[in-house]
């Protein structure tokens, strides 16, 4: 059998299509994975890295284009098939059983027999041998909720070569990484393509990439927009690429008359139960009459700030003031304190936090507010109250259908949200604190929402909006701050800010 | 001396008789639970597996007639509570409530057409119930020792086999089992299966041998002290099987007890003692008696997302 | 991004999802009872006629179908009050019992001082207590410490069978009584028949044990729908039911939450010991019960939760209680019990096999539409 020819690449993706219902995730991508090379794959979130990948593993099976592996084409039906031809992927919330041990999540579906006690000693030996070449160690016995994060990577990475993969794919592995088990992880990745593994990185940042890979793909919106060698481009050419250069929405915004300090966060800090800091040192100052936007990739913090200053979490450390009301650790507030203070809060994720899909819409217009006038008097709702408040806001806020007894879930997304919205802002808070504001909203609705915001600030409401849209940001924000693993990285002026300077800065790429 | 011997004896000969069903439901109830498949229709199951057992071996004369009955029974009430839970993703606790009330009231509708005695299978005689193997009057019958068996068998496939470990996995995170390939409702299947086995057992031993046929009602509970005993046993083999002769030393004590003068608080009321399985398993569940902690995914259907 | 769900889950339209798929599951339970009727040797169609007869062919059986009403519509409500909170309470026959346990009390210590008007409304208060009482417990457990409440709420049911036969055998057992049953109540503790009660105002029906608790189980449906839909705490309820993330956007705390829907949830079904204990039996009695508990699981089901539902499921299932004793007059083959299986096979296809007939009906309702 003559050898592959040297033009075979490792993994070849031709034409890959896929649609989830209306959402068009993957749009024709086609790219090369050559054997022995650390490949990148960069892009903001939703740009379908993840749902590329998890095709090319049989996760999900591809509405059209082909998958060929070492110059063959491959059917991907399921892992089982993707095990099978080498592939092996590490996911970004780890596949690992917590109750078991390195060993015992090791040879799980690759027992090697009916009984447990050979192919334990086989994959004891195994994982040995693995430790020396790749230099991953580890200690068998251990339980996997005593490993830190790191080495519980680590494990992930074993279980795949355990199984005999020559490609390696890792799904934003630093996410859950301190710099230092970071670094360690490339030390890791380099190690294995020395000996042959063709590893692809999925991430969006800049800094790893340009740390790790050979080569780069860079995605945006499902489709695959550049391909470089990472020695040939630079980070800032990378996140131009990454965000793209977008049409601002043009808003006629008359400049902010700031007034005084309504909300005031010093040196917040929030710790989970596994020690990861998931905000670090954070200080924001909100002025009446200010909108100041939030940028960053997704899971860099912004939702647990917001979840900590609309009280429905307590900060471990670090002072919020609102209104003149201080909370801390110990004297944690909570959402309904927050909202007689005068805070708003449109959560980011409207259908898990912000309504009750099952409920009317008339029923989600007062959620949250649903004690006392003028919705329950003596301790009954009033209905008619209730229905005439749902169909203002409708009127106001151009819901359509106006149909206040209507199924919240029958709302496309933008009305959904331009309810929320309503809700909130018709009670004219003194902070109004937004998440995502037009995320799975159409054109129409993104205009108008933008409007209303911009009036709320204009009428003496300090307005906070987190968003990963970049324009988004750029055409509300009277000042900008970027977030990054859970800082505050940077400060920006819309005027002086533009889409690499900012691009930099939520990929981590500042030397900050 | 010799009093004193054959007291001890004689108690536990007794634990043991009631323990037996205990043991064996706590077993197949640990498969289930294991694997992620909340089952609160053990009652049921054994009930429905005792009354075929006293019926079939008081029809075909055969006490091993009646235990493979007793399993073919419990095992379509097995297959039912898997195909609700499993392949319809049904909340497992409706289902469970649902075969415990629909043997309740099978046992006794099929009972009263068979046999006209209101319920009541006809007393079992000789053949038709299992004997004793070694110590005649003491009621050994082989499944007790199956049962005593079934505790370092059930240990064993958990902990030493393939099977157990995939069980095990499924139990805690289905993902993490169907990423790696496998597939998550077979392994239920077979842990649902494993469960109806030893309830089926355990039924058959009630009917045909701790007692001579099937009464209404004759689990009385049991099915649900099982699972406490699982729940205070933390859901592992060797705890739940003392859990389970706990139990059974409770109710043997229980006989004796009544009379008995506590100094300070009079006589022990012999509810007291019924009722403890139920307050020391919402104690334990309290997290009083150190934390209980259930596999991670019971309760849970699991979807694939595809 | 989540992929469209099989088909299991798909949407009919809303009248099929309310009114046909219900209709399908019963009609499926009841083609299983029919099978196993034939099973043992009887014409299903038969068993049939007796049993509607024997339900609703005289006044008398109207009125003891009414009456097993009452106490289904009690437990109904008290099942679906805590599932519109999300929480499963299977505890309810522990609860009816312990809220007979507290109306009984309230009657033996004070009938003989208080007059009816005064005597009745608060036995009635002391069953809710006693029955809200006996929730509080597994729900305390669930909401501070965790505890699954499925689990604690049915070992509370078998405490409180234990802590009623030792309270009836050695305390409140009426003197020289050979039954453990406590004394009767004198005039004032007694709910009157409804029999009585209509002659009273010239109208004549058959004597039966139909008597005005129902008047309360009716009260109860109002007082539920009101609470539920028209109040702020019921608001705030339901949102917990539905969606636990949203509540606390909200600003309610689950705990609390979880303690309110439980009580109430108690309260509901200790009702049922007004019913049978001040309405029929005229003392307190063992296992009165008797199965209504877990029947209410199926009644909520059935019922969609709403108590509109439930009054009409709670006719269904007293009608199948009173006609399935007829039935099991009329024909000795056929035992009280086959009450209990068509019960279990109404919880099973409406619960936990709702969906079976889905893929199905989609076909049907596709070809409709093409």
């Amino acid at each position: 059998m003559q050898a592959l020819t040297s033009d075979a690449a490792a993994i070849e993706l031709r034409g890959i299509e896929k649609s989830f219902g209306s959402v068009h995730a993957v749009r024709g991508v086609s790219l090369r994975i050559e054997t022995g090379t650390i490949t990148g794959i960069v892009g903001e979130n939703g740009a379908g890295k993840s749902t590329l990948m998890s095709i090319l593993y049989g996760l999900y099976r591809a509405d059209a284009g082909e998958i060929w592996i070492d110059g063959h084409p491959v059917e991907m039906a399921s892992p089982r098939d993707a095990i099978a031809h080498g592939i092996g992927m590490v996911h970004q919330h780890f596949m690992l059983i917590d109750t078991f041990t390195v060993l015992e999540n090791m040879v799980l579906g690759a027992e090697g027999g009916p009984l447990l006690a050979g192919g334990l000693a086989a994959a004891r030996a195994e994982l040995a041998r693995l430790a020396r070449d790749y230099g991953l160690s580890v200690d068998p016995d251990a339980r996997i909720a005593d490993l830190s994060v790191g080495e519980q990577q680590r494990v992930e990475i074993l279980k795949v070569l355990f199984r005999g993969a020559r490609i390696l794919i890792l799904d934003e592995p630093s996410a859950v990484l301190t710099p230092q088990e970071t670094d360690r992880l490339f030390r890791i990745l380099q190690t294995l393509k020395e000996r042959g593994v063709s590893v692809v990185l999925i991430t969006h940042k800049l800094r790893e990439i340009m740390a790790a890979t050979d080569r780069v793909y860079v995605m945006r919106q499902g489709r695959m927009v550049a391909e470089r060698r990472t020695a040939d481009t630079n980070s800032e050419e990378l996140a131009e690429l990454m965000v793209g250069r977008k049409v601002h929405l043009d808003l006629d915004k008359a400049p902010t008359r700031r007034g005084e300090i309504l909300l005031r966060a010093e040196h917040l800090s929030l710790v989970d139960d596994r020690g990861v800091r998931l905000l670090d040192d954070v200080g924001i100052e909100l002025r009446a009459g200010e909108i100041v936007g939030i940028a960053g990739v997704t899971g860099n913090g912004q939702s647990e700030l917001l979840q900590v200053l609309a009280g429905i979490r307590a900060p471990s450390g670090g002072q919020l003031t609102v209104c003149g009301y201080v909370l801390d650790a110990h004297h944690p507030g909570d959402p309904a304190k927050m909202r007689t203070l005068g805070l708003a809060h449109v959560p980011e994720d409207r259908l898990r936090q912000g309504m009750v899909a099952a409920f009317e819409a008339s029923e989600t217009s007062i959620l949250g507010y649903q004690d006392g006038p003028p919705f329950t008097r003596h301790y009954l709702l009033d209905g008619p109250a209730v229905g005439a408040h749902c169909a203002q806001l409708m009127e106001r806020f151009d819901v359509r259908p106006r149909s206040p007894g209507l199924r919240s879930s029958n709302f496309s997304g933008g009305n959904q949200q331009k309810l929320v919205l309503a809700r909130e802002i018709a009670r004219k808070p003194k902070v109004l604190l937004v998440g995502q504001p037009t995320r799975g909203v159409d054109i129409g609705a993104i205009e108008f929402i933008h409007r209303e915001l911009v009036k709320a600030r204009d009428a003496g409401c300090a307005v906070l909006v987190v968003s990963v849209e970049l324009d988004e940001i750029l055409s509300l924000a009277d000042r900008i701050l970027v977030m990054f693993a859970g800082r505050i990285v940077g400060e920006v002026e819309p005027g002086r800010a533009d889409e690499r300077t900012l691009g930099l800065m939520m990929a981590g790429a500042d030397a900050a | 001396m010799d009093e004193a011997f054959s007291f001890i004896f004689l108690m536990l000969a007794s634990t043991l008789r009631v323990a037996t069903p205990l043991v064996l439901c706590a077993m197949g109830g640990l498969f289930s639970e294991k694997g992620g498949i909340v089952d609160v229709g053990l009652e049921g199951k054994m009930l429905m597996a005792a009354f075929f057992a006293a019926a079939t071996a008081s029809v075909t004369g055969s006490a091993w007639a009646g235990v493979a009955a007793a399993i073919v029974a419990a095992e379509a009430l097995a297959l039912l509570h898997g195909l609700a839970c499993i392949t319809y993703r049904g909340n497992q606790v409706v289902s469970g409530v649902a075969i415990n009330i629909l043997a309740a009231g099978l046992t006794v509708v099929l009972g009263a057409a068979w046999f006209a005695r209101g319920g009541q299978t006809p007393p079992l005689v000789g053949d038709q119930r299992l004997a004793p193997l070694f110590l005649p009057g003491a009621g050994d019958n082989i499944l007790v020792y199956a049962a005593l068996l079934s505790v370092p068998l059930t240990w064993w496939i958990i902990a030493r086999t393939r099977f157990g470990l995939r069980l095990r996995a499924v139990g805690e995170m289905p993902l993490a089992v169907d990423a790696a390939g496998l597939s998550v409702a077979w392994l239920r299947y077979r842990a649902v299966l494993l469960c109806g086995l030893l309830a089926g057992l355990a039924g058959a031993y009630l009917s045909i041998g701790q007692n001579a046929g099937f009464s209404r009602d004759m689990t009385a509970g049991q099915g649900f002290i099982a699972l406490a005993a699982i729940i205070f046993g933390k859901w592992r083999p060797l705890p739940a099987l003392g859990a389970c002769l706990i139990f059974g030393l409770l109710d043997a004590m229980a006989i004796r007890l009544q009379g008995v003068r506590v100094p300070g608080l009079g006589e022990v009321p012999v509810q007291l003692i019924q009722a403890m399985p139920y307050l020391l398993t919402m104690f334990l569940l309290a997290g009083f008696i150190g934390r209980a902690v259930a596999p991670k995914a019971a309760g849970v259907p699991y979807e694939k997302e595809h | 991004m989540r992929p469209p769900r099989r088909s299991l889950s798909g949407a009919l339209p809303v009248w099929a999802e309310i009114a046909l798929l219900p209709l399908v599951n019963i009609a499926l339970a009841f083609i299983v009872v029919g099978l196993i009727v034939a099973i043992i040797g009887v014409d299903p169609f038969h068993a049939l006629r007796f049993l509607v007869v024997g339900a609703v062919g005289s006044s008398e059986s109207i009125g003891y179908t009414l009456y097993y009403a009452t106490n289904f519509t009690f437990t109904g409500l008290a099942v679906a009050v805590a599932f519109h909170a999300g929480l499963f309470n299977i505890g309810g026959e522990g609860q009816a019992y312990i809220g007979g346990l507290g109306c009984g009390l309230a009657v033996l210590a004070l009938d003989r001082w208080l007059p009816a008007w005064l005597m009745i409304p608060i036995a009635i208060a002391a069953a809710a207590l006693f029955g809200a009482a006996w929730a509080a417990v597994p729900a305390w457990l669930q909401a501070w410490r965790g505890s699954h409440i499925v689990i604690t709420t049915i070992m509370f049911n078998f405490v409180a069978s234990a802590l009623m036969v030792y309270l009836m055998v050695n305390v409140l057992i009426a003197p020289g009584s050979m039954t453990p049953q406590s004394r009767t109540f004198a005039p004032s503790g007694r709910i009157p028949a409804m029999h009585d009660a209509l002659q009273a105002i010239g109208i004549t029906v058959a004597p039966s044990a139909l008597n005005l608790s129902i008047v309360l189980a009716l009260a109860c449906c109002v007082a539920v729908w009101v609470f539920l839909w028209h109040t702020p705490w019921g608001y705030a309820l339901r949102t917990m039911g539905h969606n636990p993330e949203a509540a606390v956007y909200a600003g309610t705390s689950l705990r609390r939450m979880t303690m309110l829907a439980m009580c109430l949830s108690g309260a509901l079904a200790g009702f049922v010991g007004v019913n049978e204990l001040m309405g029929v039996h005229h003392r307190i009695v063992l296992d009165f019960p008797a199965g209504y508990g877990f029947a209410g699981i199926a009644v909520a089901l059935m019922g969609r939760n709403h108590p509109l539902g439930i009054v009409l499921a709670a006719l269904l299932f007293g009608a199948l209680q009173q006609g399935g004793a007829e039935l099991a007059f009329e024909i000795p083959t056929i035992t009280r019990e086959m009450v209990v299986v068509i019960q279990g096979l109404i919880i099973l296809f409406s619960g936990a096999l709702a969906h079976l007939p889905r893929p199905w009906l989609q076909i049907l309702f596709a070809r409709r539409a093409s």
